[in-house]
């Protein structure tokens, strides 16, 4: 009982605040309705038993995800209205709505299968936690180390790109731009 | 004795590919030189294997390869030298080496030298294919290969559109009637499970006469084709329009008696159905007369004898039909030398008269050329069957054959051909070599050809002589394989009335011809003398309108209909399909390209779109497959299995 | 009134439906990305509920992989828009059409 209420009130903040997110035109009533739905969403992995998976779902998104948003809409005038002149709304809600009946037809359907057999079982009396690290660290180890070093690309790319000048596009330039760009560079550097 | 049979098979074939080698480069002898000399290699090597044959040796028999197995059907390239097939090997490699050596000579001055060697090589090839063939199949082949050379040949000055277009005419006749041949094999596979002439003849003792009609009836039009019987006898005279030595290869000597060649071949088969035969035999006998009466008034020399080229194949059908096969042979054999000779002896006097073909305006050509002049007059009289020259043991045995089978109709016309033939060929020399000297008027000099190339063609005056004495000698060696029938008039006082009785009438017409065209009255015809206006003389000339009937009711007809389904079947249909799918194709494109605004929102919304698409199909073939039992049910009650 | 498994995938279904209409409808280049992490977000939730109710840490483990793409995809994300807007001044959709064909 006291799940059923907390999946349906758990449903609705996360759907509401995403639905905020994606009409809202300001910016940052978009954001502040993000980090809310994360937060909310961890709580389905609370309830579903994958603590540690909620516990990274408030760090990585509330956190780290939601810290570089804000960061980077510092670099924007995000006061300014973008027009949305969104076209045909018909369209988009029909597509998604489609969408989303098409996927339900498909889980609703009787074709999951029964003869799926856990291939990691959920071991009870200890920890999600510990069980996470048993599996991550033994069978998915290169996965992992991949996704690390995916990671550490992805900082550097965005340290890169955020960087100075990157404002110039060496492909896009004539040459005389080029070599225009390449003595005020050399200026610089002497003075 | 095998190695013989590889060395005359194969000579042609390496000298064609070795004369190809300079096809593109210009002309040097060594191209003419080279296959000539493995054209002589081969006859030695078929001279060894006559003599081996004649001195009682064993049929000489190979399989060189497997060529189809599959199944049932096990066809190998093998090859046979028995009496028949070396009688015609024989025939080919003596005639094609002549006509070999006197085309150096001839072709002296032309570009496509080279190039001519290697097309007549490679006929000569394919013609020791088709006689030497142990099956029909191979026999097929060397049918095709020697039309191809054929139509190369007729074709072989190509910048004339008159060669061209008989080179074509040619070439589709031939394979109206290989259509017939190629039903006349399945028939025999079909009917008796292999190809091997000897087990295909031996099965065939057991089947219905029916079917062996219907065999008899494909072959022979096969036979029809390759040998110009009517009706679809037409290619041969315009087949004219090739090189001289080529009318005298191809045209005359060999490839034209292959249709006979295949009906002696297959005499167990004919033994079976005489009715065939006496059908084979009645239109041989009309051909022989047909052709003879065009002959009689062409004003284009190398037509009148390629007439009497149809006319004398007439003659072999009607011994072929009657069952005297060995007699068929022999005459294709003796007409096969005295022809080539007479074609090569027009070949001199057109190369004196700088390719003038009309003999009325020649004459009185025997002072300026007269070796030339000996040996067509005597190529004549062998034709006309004089005694003692080949004709004359030949074509009289044709004769008393058709008066002993009791087929008087069939006797007397050909007896009157006989004179006819006599008649034409005389009208020829008489034109051509005596009378006035009417090719001054058109400012020619004509001159001797050269002196090799006489002596070239001296072996075949030889043989058109002399041929008819072989006959006791290849009645005994043909007849280990041929029905041994001897024809012998019964009476002695009958035999001499009809020799002596031919001898007279064919004697009166040669009178006849030069004492028409002998005279120094004749004149270049202008279409206005009586003669030229008669009926009958426009009928002949014309070629009893034939050729235009052809034209009119087969020709422009199918034409018509070509334009028509061209107009609207394939303009209107399949070009219009091929057309709308491209347009289709490319109208979505120009349409689609909306899509490509480069505005990424609406690019999301296409993959959405794309998403939902992708998704449905999951959704229907999941359908599918849960109610697959239903469905199957559903559409089993539809009557859809 | 028991919680299922497919109560949660509806609702992972609702979620990434409310993500294609963000998806499909926004001019703004930043609020695109947050629906692209609602999308990622919502098949998250159906990774977790499938591990549940299979009592299979599989799921989950995709679920650990999906934020850690989510997590780099925004980080070089934001790179490209920072730089873009540098160049431009705007991260308006509309305006970005140099892929026109």
């Amino acid at each position: 009982m006291f799940e059923a209420i907390a999946f349906y009130l758990f449903a609705f903040l996360t759907i509401s605040m995403f639905y905020i997110t994606v009409t809202t035109s300001q910016a940052l009533y978009a954001l502040t309705a993000l980090a809310a739905g994360m937060i909310f969403i961890s709580a389905f992995f609370f309830i579903l038993g994958a603590d540690f998976l909620g516990a990274i779902q408030i760090v990585v998104y509330s956190g780290a995800v939601m810290a570089l948003y804000a960061f980077g809409m510092m670099f924007f005038d995000t006061t300014r209205d973008v027009k949305e002149k969104s076209g045909n709304k018909y369209i988009v809600s029909g597509l998604s709505i489609l969408a989303a009946i098409l996927v339900v037809v498909i889980f609703a359907a009787p074709m999951v299968s029964t003869n799926i057999t856990a291939n990691y079982p959920i071991v009870e009396g200890i920890g999600n936690t510990q069980e996470v690290g048993m599996v991550l660290f033994t069978k998915y180890l290169i996965p992992f180390e991949v996704a690390a070093v995916m990671l550490l690309v992805a900082m550097i790319a965005g340290i890169v790109l955020a960087g100075k000048k990157m404002d110039l596009s060496l492909t896009l330039m004539s040459g005389e731009e080029i070599q225009h760009a390449m003595e005020e560079q050399n200026k610089k550097v002497l003075v | 004795m095998e190695i013989y049979l590889y060395l005359a098979l194969f000579s042609p074939l390496a000298g064609s590919l070795f004369a190809a080698l300079f096809g593109a480069s210009p002309r040097t002898k060594i191209a003419g030189i080279v296959p000539s000399f493995l054209l002589f290699v081969s006859f030695v090597s078929s001279t060894v294997l006559l003599t081996h044959i004649l001195s009682g040796g064993d049929i000489v028999q190979v399989e060189m390869m497997t060529w189809m197995a599959t199944g049932d059907l096990y066809i190998p390239f093998g090859f046979v030298v028995d009496q028949v097939s070396v009688t015609m090997m024989m025939v080919v490699t003596v005639v094609s080496t002549v006509v070999h050596i006197y085309s150096i000579g001839y072709m002296d001055h032309d570009k496509g030298f080279n190039r001519f060697f290697s097309y007549l090589s490679a006929f000569v090839f394919s013609m020791m294919v088709l006689v030497m063939s142990d099956n029909f199949a191979g026999l097929f082949i060397g049918w095709e290969g020697v039309g191809l050379c054929s139509w190369l040949l007729i074709g072989f000055w190509y910048h004339k559109e008159s060669a061209t277009w008989a080179a074509n005419e040619a070439f589709i006749m031939n394979r109206i009637a290989d259509l017939g041949m190629l039903i006349g094999i399945f028939l025999v596979y079909w009917n008796t499970g292999t190809l091997q002439y000897a087990e295909a003849f031996a099965a065939m003792g057991d089947l219905d006469t029916e079917i062996l009609t219907w065999m008899g009836i494909f072959l022979f039009i096969g036979a029809m084709g390759k040998s110009a019987q009517f009706p679809l006898h037409t290619w041969l005279a315009d087949a004219m329009e090739g090189p001289t030595p080529v009318s005298a290869l191809i045209h005359a000597a060999t490839m034209v008696t292959a249709g006979v060649y295949l009906v002696v071949r297959a005499n167990p088969l004919y033994d079976l159905i005489p009715h065939v035969g006496l059908f084979i035999a009645s239109l041989g006998a009309f051909v022989a007369l047909f052709a003879a009466s065009m002959a009689l008034v062409n004003r284009d020399m190398k037509r009148i004898i390629a007439y009497s080229t149809l006319s004398q194949l007439g003659y072999m059908f009607v011994a072929a039909g009657l069952g005297a096969y060995w007699v068929a042979l022999f005459h294709l054999m003796a007409h096969a030398f005295f022809k080539a000779l007479l074609f090569l002896g027009a070949g001199n006097v057109m190369h004196a008269m700088h390719d003038e073909l009309d003999p009325f305006k020649m004459g009185g050509l025997k002072k300026a050329m007269k070796w030339t002049f000996i040996m067509m007059t005597l190529a004549s009289v062998a034709l006309a069957g004089i005694y003692p020259f080949a004709g004359f043991f030949s074509k009289d045995l044709i004769l008393e054959v058709a008066m002993i089978e009791h087929h008087y109709i069939i006797y007397s016309v050909l007896l009157f051909t006989a004179g006819l033939t006599a008649f034409y060929s005389f009208r020829l020399v008489a034109l051509i070599f005596h009378g006035e000297e009417r090719y001054k008027l058109f400012g020619v000099h004509p001159h001797e050809a050269y002196k090799f190339m006489l002596i070239a063609m001296s072996p075949l005056l030889i043989l058109a002589i002399i041929a008819g004495s072989f006959k006791m000698t290849y009645f005994e060696m043909v007849t280990a394989v041929l029905p041994a029938t001897e024809y012998h008039v019964h009476s002695a006082v009958t035999y001499w009335i009809m020799t002596i009785g031919t001898q007279v009438f064919v004697i009166l017409a040669i009178a006849f011809a030069y004492k028409k065209y002998a005279n120094s009255s004749v004149q270049v015809p202008d279409g206005t003398s009586v003669m030229e206006n008669r009926f009958c003389y426009k009928v002949l000339s014309n070629q009893y309108y034939i050729p235009y009937f052809f034209e009119e009711y087969l020709v422009k007809p199918y034409r018509e209909l070509s334009t028509v389904f061209w107009k609207q079947v394939d303009l209107k249909v399949v070009d219009a399909t091929v057309d709308g799918i491209a347009k289709a194709i490319y109208g979505t494109g120009e349409k689609t390209r909306g899509m490509q605004s480069g505005n990424l929102s609406t690019m999301l919304k296409w993959m959405v779109a794309g998403t939902v698409a992708l998704l449905s199909l999951a959704v229907v073939f999941g359908l599918a497959v849960r109610y697959s039992g239903e469905i199957k049910t559903i559409l089993s009650g539809l009557g859809v299995q | 009134m028991e919680i299922g498994l497919n109560h949660y995938l509806v609702l992972s279904t609702i979620l990434f439906a409310i993500g294609l209409v963000g998806v499909m409808r926004r001019k703004n280049l930043l609020l695109l990305f947050f629906a692209t992490e609602i999308l990622l977000n919502s098949v998250n939730i159906a990774f977790a509920a499938i591990s549940h109710y299979y009592g299979d840490l599989t799921g989950q483990m995709f679920a650990f992989f999906v934020i850690a793409i989510a997590a780099s995809e925004v980080a070089v994300g934001l790179g490209l828009l920072i730089v873009w807007h540098k160049r431009h001044g705007k991260i308006d959709l509309d305006q970005m059409s140099t892929m026109k064909g």
